[in-house]
């Protein structure tokens, strides 16, 4: 799988490929033909501009690629790099907060989320985040993020819950 | 400030005879400075006079007679300062020795150093055959000004204060809400009016319709409907009114402290810092919030109640005097007696509440000390000495509080017995004159509703006085802000920078801190493109200079040039725009990495944001963090290590692309290994632009053009690194001094 990258300097990367060794780990060729093994996709703005900027880092977080924008890659490719982005992604969305347990910190919270219902432990009311209008991230005690996408998409009781901490 | 707004020509009065008959026929004066301490240091008066031949020196003598010295004008003889703290000397050396000394004040500094410049550019002028051009203009107003002072007299005259009660000034600031408080007023006056009507209508229902029916079996029940509905439709037209007016003034109140929050914010991000230098945060805190929350209670409560009590007032007592005047004079005997009260402890309100909110804002200073500095506090187990330091300011809420309360509480009573004498007076006097048959059951039915409104309003509207009291001391601290003056101002005439080259000149720069001078004239002039390693002990006025070229501060004497143009011409935002600034503490607000690299250019690009923090090496320790660029940081968010924090700045300071670099100590607070780092990261952001680097260790300094060695406001040295090595000088010592502590180390280590 060699695609070729856009050639427009340095928007474009050099055409690289990714593939699957043996033991599950993700290996770049790059586009000298080097191997590296065992690399890490990042990306550099996952939540003001997922799509954009992307890193292909090595195992000691050294940056081999820098995809500046995944639609310029062949199709292919990207759904490859998607794939793999979507497995080491966790971020449940949170559809509806059923409770909170006290209104002082530490609190359980019971939400469902697009992966499911879980509960969770929040620290410190500081570890809700509006991120930008009607975005919240809410970090909980073991550094798991959830995001709303959408705070007017919530259900009148999860947004009084939601409430005081925005 | 004393001698800046003299012009050196004209000699005060006083002095003028007097030297009229000291000169010789054809000298002429040069240039004049009034010592103003004797050799013990006591206040007295005397003159310095330079002419074209002697310096001349009279000293004012008991009894008002002068004793008059000179000495000649050979080419050995100058004048020197010597500074020595608030009181400082005036020297007349020559080969031999010291001929003279004169002791001034530091308030006198500037007019000194200028009578020392007037002779060395005399000299010069008469060596090189023609002077200076003498033609200084301001750089702020383009007045002309003199040439070796350089302060304009047009632009140091600041505006006049106003010495209108801070109150007043509020009334002022709240003019361009008028008409909304108009409408407010108006549904005051009828809301007030409507209120008045149910006691009126008690007269013809207990005249009318009770007692006739009482006295004679008559029957008036369409008249009594007729009032009842009366009665019952102005409660409802009260209500609505009510209503529209108190949500009308609360919005108004609101709108008016947002303002004032609003300017006094604008105003402060506007001061130099200077000012903030003398402030401490949690005051200036306290006044922005505290006290604009303490005048919109006061307009939004205390003064709509207020003003609706005098309404009521006024318009009962019209309603009283025009029945039974004088009924109305018995219900209005305890009002000037509350008054006198109130006039009476006024003043001691007033200064109760000026105390309680100084109380408050030095306990918000104590909270805002130690919280960001809790570090240090567990670090040297202070706890409990920082305990105590917030109970002692707390203590002093408490009594400062707790004083008023004194005031307060003895008050309040004694106008409620007063009130309930006044009751007592109208029921004396309106049962007296029953019996006499002047007035009639229904009529005192109706006085005796008025007066206990009247009464219950009379308590709070009392509580008026405190209230202006409090919301004038408040109005006091928040005007304080908004009237000081930038020591940095906008020029009048300003020229725009645009993009500049980077030429940087200092001639003659000289920088007191109040009375210490710590900058002695210095003069350096720097290409587009280079680089300066600023080196020299702490204190020798390293980062004063810096902060001068960023103007933070405006220089005492002298003048910076950048690309041939005072930059007290300029004006301050434009010209910091090709200022880029890497601190030795970084500093980073709570936001996103990108926002925090995009903060001088907050509509940079994401590959601008991207592009930046590569050459400053950050980008793949960003895309380490949970959220790559979008991770928060700040005061609550991620933390980052020292040399993190340091490349994002750099980051900060690439994105604007300067003209002018200023690098503080950006490496003393990293290990070497982080320090390479950052000094590649330095690498990219050096090249093209003129910088000014400060550092301790030397070694960051390998790539510096010049280096420039600053001892005592001194500039002691420049050259670069090998040259100055040679020279065998300050930096030869620094140097050596760093390389033996290096070695010591390895030395240790093996």
């Amino acid at each position: 799988m060699e695609p070729k990258g856009a050639a427009n300097g340095q928007a474009g990367p050099r055409p690289f490929g990714l593939h699957y060794d043996v033991w599950g780990r993700l290996v770049l060729t790059d586009a000298d033909g080097r191997q590296h093994i065992g690399v890490e996709l990042v990306r550099a703005f996952p939540l003001s501009d997922p799509q954009r900027g992307i890193s292909i880092c090595d195992c000691k977080g050294r940056e081999l690629v820098w995809i500046a924008d995944l639609n310029a890659l062949p199709v292919s490719l990207v759904r490859q790099i998607e794939e793999e982005l979507a497995k080491r992604e966790f971020v449940p969305i949170i559809r509806r907060i059923v409770k909170v347990s006290a209104p002082i910190e530490p609190s359980e919270w019971e939400v469902e989320t697009d992966r499911g219902c879980t509960t969770f432990v929040l620290n410190s009311e500081d570890d809700v985040h509006e991120l930008d209008e009607h975005r919240a991230l809410i970090t909980d005690a073991n550094s798991i993020r959830y995001l709303i996408p959408d705070l007017r998409q919530l259900d009148s009781h999860s947004r009084r819950l939601l409430e005081r901490y925005l | 400030m004393n001698g800046t707004n003299e012009k050196s020509d004209k000699l005060p009065a006083h002095w003028s005879d007097e030297t009229a008959v000291q000169l010789e026929t054809g000298e002429t004066l040069l240039a004049w400075f009034e010592p103003d301490l004797d050799d013990r240091l006591h206040y007295a008066r005397g003159v310095v006079l330079l002419t074209d031949r002697r310096v001349l020196s009279g000293r004012e003598v008991e009894g008002g007679a002068v004793h008059w010295q000179s000495w000649p004008l050979t080419e050995g003889t100058s004048l020197r300062t010597v500074e020595h703290g608030s009181a400082a000397t005036l020297e007349l050396v020559d080969s031999s020795g010291r001929l003279a000394c004169w002791y001034y004040t530091a308030g006198k500094a500037t007019a000194a150093h200028r009578l020392v410049q007037k002779l060395e550019s005399w000299r010069r002028s008469r060596q090189d055959g023609d002077g200076q051009s003498g033609t200084a203009v301001c750089p702020s107003c383009g007045a002309p000004i003199n040439a070796e002072d350089g302060r304009c007299e047009a632009c140091a005259a600041g505006p006049a204060k106003p010495s209108l009660s801070a109150l007043l000034r509020l009334a002022a600031f709240s003019r361009r809400r008028a008409r909304i408080i108009v409408l407010g007023f108006i549904l005051t006056v009828s809301a007030v009016s409507a209120s008045m009507v149910p006691p009126y209508l008690t007269k013809p229902i207990i005249d009318n319709v009770v007692r006739p029916w009482e006295e004679r079996k008559e029957n008036h029940s369409t008249l009594a409907v007729w009032l009842l509905i009366g009665l019952a439709a102005t409660a409802i037209v009260a209500w609505a009114l009510d209503w529209a007016k108190l949500y009308v003034l609360a919005w108004v109140s609101e709108r008016i402290s947002a303002d004032l929050r609003a300017k006094t914010y604008a105003h402060l991000q506007r001061l130099s810092l200077e000012f903030f230098g003398g402030k401490r945060t949690g005051d200036l805190i306290s006044r922005i919030s505290n006290d604009t929350e303490r005048l919109c209670n006061f307009l939004s409560i205390n003064l709509i109640d207020f003003s609706t009590d005098i309404l009521m007032i006024v318009m009962t007592s019209v309603i009283l005097m025009s029945i039974n005047p004088l009924l109305a004079l018995a219900v209005l005997c305890p009002f000037p007696i509350i008054l006198w009260m109130v006039a009476r402890v006024r003043g001691r309100l007033l200064r109760g509440y000026r105390q309680a909110g100084a109380a408050w804002g030095s306990m918000t200073s104590v909270l805002a000390d130690t919280i960001p500095g809790i570090r240090v506090v567990k670090a040297f187990a202070q706890e409990s000495r920082e305990i105590e330091r917030f109970d002692v300011s707390n203590e002093r809420v408490f009594h400062s509080a707790n004083r008023l309360n004194k005031v307060w509480s003895l008050f309040s009573p004694t106008v409620t017995m007063l009130t309930t004498y006044g009751s007592l007076i109208v029921w004396v006097f309106g049962i007296w004159q029953i019996f006499k048959g002047r007035t009639s059951l229904g009529e005192l039915t109706m006085f005796l509703a008025y007066s206990a409104r009247f009464y219950t309003r009379m308590e709070s509207m009392i509580r008026m006085a405190s209230a202006v009291q409090r919301a004038a001391a408040s109005a006091q601290r928040i005007f304080e802000i908004l009237d000081k003056q930038s020591n940095v101002p906008e020029p009048v005439r300003p020229v725009h920078p645009g993009r500049l080259e980077g030429r940087i000149e200092l001639r003659g720069v000289r920088f007191k801190y109040g009375s210490r001078e710590v900058l002695h004239g210095l003069d350096l002039t720097v290409a587009p493109g280079e680089m300066i390693g600023l080196v020299g002990p702490t204190g020798a006025g390293k980062t004063t200079l810096i902060n001068l070229i960023c103007r933070f501060y405006d220089v005492s004497a002298g003048a910076i040039l950048v690309d041939g143009t005072d930059v007290r011409s300029f004006p301050v935002e434009e010209y910091r725009r090709n200022i880029g600034i890497v601190l030795q503490e970084p500093f980073l607000f709570y936001g996103t990495i990108a926002e925090n690299i995009a903060y001088g250019r907050p509509n940079a690009s994401r590959e601008a944001i991207v592009a930046a923090a590569r050459a400053a090496r950050a980008h793949e320790f960003i895309l380490r963090l949970p959220c790559g660029y979008d991770s928060l940081v700040g005061e609550r968010g991620q933390s980052l290590s020292g040399g993190e924090r340091q490349r994002i700045s750099i980051a900060r300071a690439l994105l604007i692309d300067p003209r002018i670099l200023i690098l503080d100590e950006a490496t003393s607070s990293v290990d070497t290994e982080t320090e390479r780092e950052i000094q590649a990261a330095l690498q990219n952001l050096i090249r093209g632009r003129t910088t000014i680097a400060i550092a301790h260790r030397l070694s960051t300094l390998r790539r510096a053009d010049r280096l420039v060695v600053v001892e005592n406001g001194h500039i002691a040295e420049i050259g670069r690194h090998d040259q100055l090595l040679e020279a065998r000088g300050s930096y030869a010592r620094l140097h050596q001094a760093q390389m033996e502590l290096v070695h010591g180390r390895n030395g240790n280590g093996t």
